[in-house]
C-alpha cells in the first residue's frame, strides 16, 4: 500500500472524479461543441459555424449586458466587502469569548438555510408601493406619494443580492480573522500604532487571503445568477445569465452555449486574476 | 478586563442592524402569513387567521406542493449521503499527493464557481443528446452533486489540515490495521465535521434551484414547484409556503445540531478530555 499511494489515492478519488468528469467536463465540452452549432426552429443541428459567436459579438445588446453584469457584480462586492468585513472584524476581535463568537457567528449562518426564492418574495411586503418602505417614509414625511423605484429596479436587484451573498464574505473573511495571532497586534499597539493605523497595516493584509476567497464566490454568483435579477427587476432589467436563460426558454441551445461559453471564459479569467493573489490550497 | 472602546459599541448596532437586515423580511413573510382571509401582500393585516395554511393544504390547483416536497427531501437524502462518503474519500485521498491530484483539485474549484446554469444546460444537453430522459433521481442529482461535493471537500480538507497524525501513529505501533486506524480512531474524531458536512448535503439539495432546472425533468423538487407559484400566485399562500419551508429548514439545523451536542455529550462521558473543545 505504502508503495503504491498513486493506485490507492486514485481507487479513493474514483468516484470524485466520475461525477467531476461526467457532469462537470463532458457537459462544458458538449456546451463548447454545441455553442458552434445551429438551430431551427424545432431543433438543433449538428454544424460547424461562427454563426452564433458572429451574432453575439455583433450585437450591441450583448455588450450593454455585459457592462450591467460587471457593474452588478462590481456594486454588490464593493457592499458586501464593506458589511463582511466590518461583521467578521467585529466578531474577531470584539467578541472575547469563543462560545459567544461561536454563537453570534451561527445566528448570521441561519438565514442561509432558507430557500433563495423564498428570500427573494420576503422583500415584496417591505418594497412595494405600498409596502412598509413606503408607507414609513410617507408617515415620516420624507415623501409626499410612494416611491416607484424600490421594487423591479436596479436598486431591488442589488438589495436581495447583498441580502443573499454577504454570508459568502463574513465566513471566509471571519476564519482568516480568526487565525491572526492576537500578541502581532498587541506588539503594533505597543509600537505606538494607532487603531485606523493597526486595521489597515496589519489586520487588512493578513486577511487578504480571506477577503480573496469571499471575493471569488461574490463575484461568481453573482455573474452567474439569472433568478435574481429575473424575480428583483421585475424582466426588466438583464444580465448574461438572463440572456442564457431566455435562450433556453425559446430553445435556442446553440446561442445559449455561445453565450455560456463567453460568461464561463470571463468568470475564469476573473478568476485566474484573483488567483495571483492567494494560494487557496494552504488557506484551508 | 479594560473598558469597551467605543468603536465597540458603534461596531454592536452595526451588527444589530445586520441582523435585522438578515432576518427581518423572513420575520415580516412569517408575520404576513398569518393574513385574514380578505388581506393581501401587503400590511395591513386584515385580522388574523390559519386560512392560507389551510388554502396551502387543501386547493392543489397551483401544483404539486406535496409530491415535489418529498422528492425534495429523498434528494436531499441521497445527495447528503453521498457527499458524506465521496468527500471522506477525497477528503483521504488528498492527503498524500498522487499524479493528477493537482489537476482534480482546479476541477473541484471549478466545480465551484462555474455559474449554475451552466451545469443546468450542459447536464441538460448532454441528456438530450445521448437520447436519455432527465430525471431528479439521475441528471438533477449529478447536477446537484457538482455543488455540494466541493462544499463537502472543502470542509474535508480543513479537517485534515488540523488533523493530528500522531493519533494514527499511535494506532499503528498497537497493531491496528490501516482499516481499523481509519474505523476506531479517524472517523470517530473527524465524526462532528462530518455532521456539518451532511447539513451542507442536504441543505444544498433541498434548496438548489439553478442546478436543477434543466436537469431535473417532469417530476419537480420544491424550490422548481415554489419558482412556478411566484410567476402565477400573488396571494399570501405564497408567504405560507414560506414560512412553511423556513419552519422546515429550521427544524432541521436543530436535528443536526441536537445529533452533534449528544454526540459530544456521549464523548464526554466516555473519556476525560473529549467534548471540551467547541462545537
Amino acid at each position: 500500500m505504502q508503495a503504491r499511494p498513486n493506485l490507492t489515492g486514485w481507487l479513493m478519488v474514483s468516484p470524485l472524479a466520475f461525477v467531476l468528469a461526467v457532469f462537470l467536463l463532458m457537459p462544458i465540452i458538449l456546451i463548447a461543441v454545441v455553442s458552434f452549432w445551429t438551430a431551427t426552429e424545432f431543433s438543433i443541428v449538428p454544424a460547424f459555424s461562427w454563426e452564433n459567436y458572429d451574432f453575439l459579438f455583433g450585437s450591441s445588446v450583448t455588450y450593454r449586458v455585459f457592462l450591467n453584469t460587471f457593474k452588478y457584480a462590481a456594486i454588490v462586492w464593493a457592499l458586501t466587502f464593506l458589511i463582511g468585513f466590518t461583521v467578521a472584524y467585529y466578531l474577531a476581535f470584539h467578541i472575547r469569548t469563543q462560545t459567544w463568537q461561536i454563537a453570534m457567528f451561527l445566528l448570521c449562518t441561519i438565514p442561509f438555510w432558507t430557500s433563495n426564492i423564498i428570500r427573494m418574495i420576503s422583500w415584496i411586503p417591505f418594497l412595494g408601493r405600498n409596502g412598509i418602505a413606503n408607507s414609513a417614509l410617507l408617515s415620516w414625511g420624507v415623501i409626499d406619494e410612494p416611491v416607484e423605484w424600490l421594487l423591479f429596479s436596479d436598486f431591488a436587484v442589488i438589495l436581495a443580492f447583498v441580502h443573499l451573498y454577504t454570508l459568502f464574505m463574513v465566513v471566509p473573511i471571519f476564519n482568516t480573522m480568526m487565525r491572526i495571532d492576537k500578541s502581532l497586534i498587541e506588539a503594533a499597539r505597543d509600537a505606538g500604532a494607532t487603531g485606523p493605523q493597526i486595521l489597515w497595516n496589519v489586520i487588512l493584509p493578513l486577511t487578504k487571503p480571506g477577503i480573496m476567497i469571499g471575493t471569488i464566490f461574490v463575484v461568481t454568483l453573482v455573474m452567474g445568477d439569472f433568478i435574481t435579477v429575473r424575480f428583483m427587476s421585475g424582466s426588466q432589467s438583464a444580465n448574461v445569465g438572463r440572456l442564457i436563460s431566455n435562450d433556453i426558454a425559446l430553445l435556442q441551445y446553440p446561442s445559449a452555449s455561445a453565450t455560456a461559453i463567453v460568461l464561463l471564459a470571463t468568470v475564469l479569467i476573473v478568476i485566474g486574476i484573483l488567483l495571483r493573489f492567494v494560494d487557496i490550497r494552504k488557506e484551508l | 478586563m479594560e473598558p469597551r472602546p467605543r468603536s465597540f459599541y458603534i461596531l454592536t448596532a452595526f451588527f444589530a442592524l445586520f441582523l435585522l437586515f438578515l432576518y427581518g423580511p423572513t420575520i415580516t413573510i412569517g408575520i404576513l402569513s398569518f393574513q385574514g382571509e380578505g388581506g393581501g401582500l401587503t400590511f395591513p393585516m386584515r385580522g388574523v387567521s390559519t386560512y392560507w395554511f389551510r388554502d396551502l393544504f387543501e386547493q392543489q390547483a397551483v401544483g404539486d406542493i406535496w409530491g415535489s416536497f418529498s422528492r425534495s427531501i429523498v434528494l436531499g437524502l441521497m445527495v447528503m449521503v453521498s457527499t458524506i462518503v465521496v468527500s471522506v474519500m477525497g477528503g483521504l485521498a488528498f492527503r498524500k499527493r498522487f499524479w493528477g491530484s493537482g489537476i482534480l483539485f482546479y476541477l473541484i474549484i471549478t466545480a465551484l464557481v462555474i455559474p449554475s446554469i451552466l451545469i443546468s444546460l450542459g447536464v441538460g444537453l448532454m441528456f438530450s443528446q445521448a437520447d436519455l430522459t432527465v430525471h431528479w433521481a439521475t441528471s438533477g442529482f449529478g447536477a446537484q452533486l457538482t455543488w455540494t461535493l466541493p462544499f463537502g471537500l472543502l470542509i474535508m480538507f480543513a479537517v485534515f489540515n488540523r488533523f493530528d497524525k500522531s493519533y494514527e501513529e499511535a494506532a499503528r505501533d498497537l497493531g491496528a490495521s490501516p482499516w481499523q486506524t481509519l474505523r476506531h480512531v479517524v472517523l470517530p474524531i473527524i465524526a462532528p465535521s462530518l455532521i456539518g458536512v451532511a447539513l451542507f448535503g442536504f441543505t444544498l439539495s433541498y434548496d438548489e434551484f439553478a442546478r436543477t432546472l434543466l436537469t431535473a425533468g417532469s417530476y419537480n423538487t420544491l424550490p422548481l414547484e415554489i419558482y412556478g407559484m411566484t410567476t402565477n400566485v400573488t396571494s399570501p399562500v405564497l408567504y405560507a409556503l414560506g414560512t412553511l419551508t423556513t419552519g422546515f429548514s429550521l427544524a432541521i439545523i436543530g436535528v443536526f445540531l441536537t445529533i452533534a451536542l449528544l454526540g459530544n455529550r456521549r464523548r464526554a462521558r466516555a473519556a476525560s478530555d473529549a467534548g471540551k473543545g467547541v462545537l
